[in-house]
C-alpha cells in the first residue's frame, strides 16, 4: 500500500521574510528536495530552516507549540488560505501529502492591521488576548464547590458552549477575513459563556466591552462573509456571531451596560 | 441618549443600521416593484398608479423625506465600514483563495453599492418630479421616449444585476446582523433572498427591455 511506501516530491517555498516590524519584508525562494510525504508542513519547515542554519543563513521564523493541533499557537497562509488547504486542520496538522511534486507553495504570515509582524512568519497575537481581558470570562468567589447537579444546564446547550469553547484562538478567522474582522473569535469567547448559566450575571456588559475591544484595537467589521467558518480548524460556526449579535443587541438596547 | 450613539457607533451597531435601513430598502423596492408592473397593463394603468401615487400629495414628500434619511444612513455607514475595512489590512496577501464562504455578491457589496448609488441620482434625474417636468407629457410618455435610447435601456438593465447582487448577499446577511441565524429558518432565509434577488433583478430589469422592443 501507498501508505507505507516511502514518497518525496520537491517543492519551491515562496516564503514571508521580515528581518523585524519595522522592516518591508519581501518573498524569499527556497527550493526544498526530496521532502518526505510522510513530514508535516512544520516538520519540513524545521528540515529547512536546519540546511538554512547549516549554510550560515537565518532560519525561517514560525511560531508552533503542541504540534498536536490544540494549542492554537501555530499558523500561517499557506497558498491563500490559513493553516493550508486541508479543512478543518490546523497548520501542523498538514501533511506534505496533501502536496504535489514541483508545486510551488506561497507561505506568508496573518496579515492584518491588528497583528503585527514580529519576524518572518511570526505575528502578535496579543490583540485577542486583550479582547479576552476586557471581558472573556467569569467573575467567580472561590469556596467549597457546590453540588453538580445544582445548576441544570440542558445538554443541547452544554454542547453548543462546547463547540464554542473549541475556538484554539489561533486568529485564522481574522486572517482569512477579508475586512480582517475578529468577530468569529469575538462571538466563540462571548457565545461560550453566555450560553451557561454562570456566564449569564456578566453577559451584557461582556458583549459590550468585548467588541469595543476589537472596534478599539483597530480589527474590521464583519461583514458575514463566512470565510473565517471556512478556514477555522475547530469548525466554529457563524451561528455563534448570529448570538453575538443578539447578545450585543440585548446589552445594547435592554440592559444598563450601556 | 450616549448610550444609543455609542451601541450604534460599535461595528456592530453600525451593522445593525445597515441591516435596518436595507430591510426598509426591500421593502420598499417590493412596492416600486408593484407600482412598475403596471407598465405590463398599458399607458393607461400605468398612468393612473402614477396619479394614484401622487394623489397621496404631502404623504409623498413624508415618504420621500423618509427614504433620503435611510438612504443617507445606509450609504454613510457603508462607506464608514468600507474605509475601515480598508485600513484593518495594510498588507495585502500575494496569494488569494476563496476557501469558500464567499460569493459574487458578499465580495462585491461596496462596489455594487456604490454603482447602485450612481444610478439612483442618474434615475432620479431621469424620472422624477424633482427633475423632470410632468406638466404637459404622461409619466408613459417621459418613460418610453427615454428607453427608445438603447444606452438607457442598456444601463437600466446593468443596474439591476447591481441590485440583484446586493440583495443576494445584503437580504440573508441582515438577518445574520440582526442574530435571526437558526438551523430551522436559515436555509429558508438563504433562498428566499435569491428568489427575491432574481424576482427584483428580472421583475425591474426586463421592464426597459419589454418598453424599448415589445411595447
Amino acid at each position: 500500500m501507498t501508505t507505507t511506501e516511502e514518497h518525496t516530491i520537491n517543492i519551491t517555498l515562496k516564503v514571508w521574510r521580515q528581518k523585524g516590524p519595522r522592516d518591508k519584508g519581501r518573498f524569499e525562494t527556497i527550493p526544498v528536495q526530496n521532502v518526505e510525504t510522510h513530514t508535516s508542513f512544520l516538520e519540513m519547515l524545521d528540515l529547512v530552516n536546519e540546511k538554512l542554519t547549516h549554510e550560515g543563513k537565518e532560519p525561517i521564523a514560525f511560531d508552533n507549540d503542541c504540534r498536536e493541533g490544540i494549542c492554537g499557537t501555530c499558523g500561517c497562509v499557506v497558498d491563500g488560505v490559513p493553516h493550508g488547504p486541508q479543512k478543518a486542520m490546523t497548520l501542523c496538522q498538514l501533511h506534505m501529502r496533501k502536496f504535489s511534486n514541483g508545486d510551488v507553495i506561497a507561505v506568508e504570515p496573518w496579515r492584518a492591521r491588528a497583528f503585527k509582524v514580529i519576524k518572518d512568519l511570526m505575528v502578535d497575537r496579543s490583540p485577542l488576548d486583550k479582547i479576552i481581558q476586557s471581558g472573556g470570562y467569569v467573575s467567580v468567589n472561590t469556596g467549597s464547590p457546590q453540588d453538580a447537579n445544582a445548576i441544570p444546564v440542558p445538554m443541547d446547550v452544554a454542547e453548543k458552549a462546547m463547540d464554542a469553547a473549541a475556538c484554539i484562538g489561533c486568529g485564522a478567522c481574522v486572517a482569512a477575513c477579508p475586512n480582517a474582522s475578529a468577530m468569529l473569535f469575538v462571538s466563540a469567547k462571548v457565545s461560550q459563556l453566555a450560553l451557561l448559566p454562570q456566564g449569564k450575571p456578566e453577559a451584557a456588559e461582556r458583549a459590550i466591552s468585548m467588541v469595543k475591544a476589537m472596534d478599539d484595537l483597530l480589527f474590521g467589521n464583519c461583514s458575514n462573509h463566512r470565510v473565517c467558518e471556512a478556514v477555522c480548524p475547530k469548525e466554529i460556526s457563524i451561528i455563534n456571531i448570529a448570538r453575538l449579535n443578539r447578545e450585543f443587541i440585548k446589552a445594547g438596547f435592554a440592559s444598563e451596560a450601556v | 441618549m450616549k448610550w444609543l450613539t455609542t451601541t450604534l457607533g460599535t461595528s456592530i451597531g453600525k451593522k445593525l443600521m445597515m441591516a435596518a435601513t436595507g430591510l426598509s430598502f426591500i421593502g420598499f423596492l417590493a412596492v416600486h416593484l408593484a407600482g412598475n408592473l403596471t407598465l405590463y397593463g398599458g399607458a393607461d394603468a400605468f398612468n393612473s398608479y402614477a396619479e394614484h401615487l401622487h394623489a397621496l400629495g404631502p404623504l409623498l414628500g413624508v415618504a420621500e423625506f423618509g427614504l433620503l434619511g435611510l438612504f443617507l444612513i445606509h450609504v454613510f455607514s457603508g462607506l464608514i465600514i468600507f474605509w475601515q475595512n480598508f485600513k484593518a489590512r495594510p498588507t495585502r496577501y500575494a496569494v488569494n483563495r476563496n476557501p469558500g464562504g464567499k460569493t459574487i455578491g458578499s465580495a462585491t457589496m461596496p462596489y455594487t453599492g456604490l454603482l447602485i448609488l450612481m444610478f439612483i441620482l442618474f434615475h432620479l434625474t431621469n424620472f422624477s418630479r424633482f427633475f423632470v417636468d410632468q406638466g404637459g407629457t404622461t409619466i408613459f410618455q417621459i418613460v418610453s421616449t427615454a428607453f427608445q435610447n438603447p444606452v438607457y435601456v442598456g444601463l437600466y438593465v446593468l443596474a439591476m444585476v447591481m441590485i440583484a447582487l446586493h440583495v443576494s448577499h445584503g437580504f440573508w446577511s441582515l438577518f445574520q446582523t440582526f442574530g435571526l441565524n437558526h438551523p430551522k429558518y436559515m436555509p429558508a432565509i438563504n433562498t428566499g433572498g435569491l428568489i427575491l434577488s432574481l424576482v427584483f433583478g428580472l421583475g425591474f430589469g426586463f421592464l426597459p427591455i419589454y418598453i424599448a422592443f415589445i411595447a
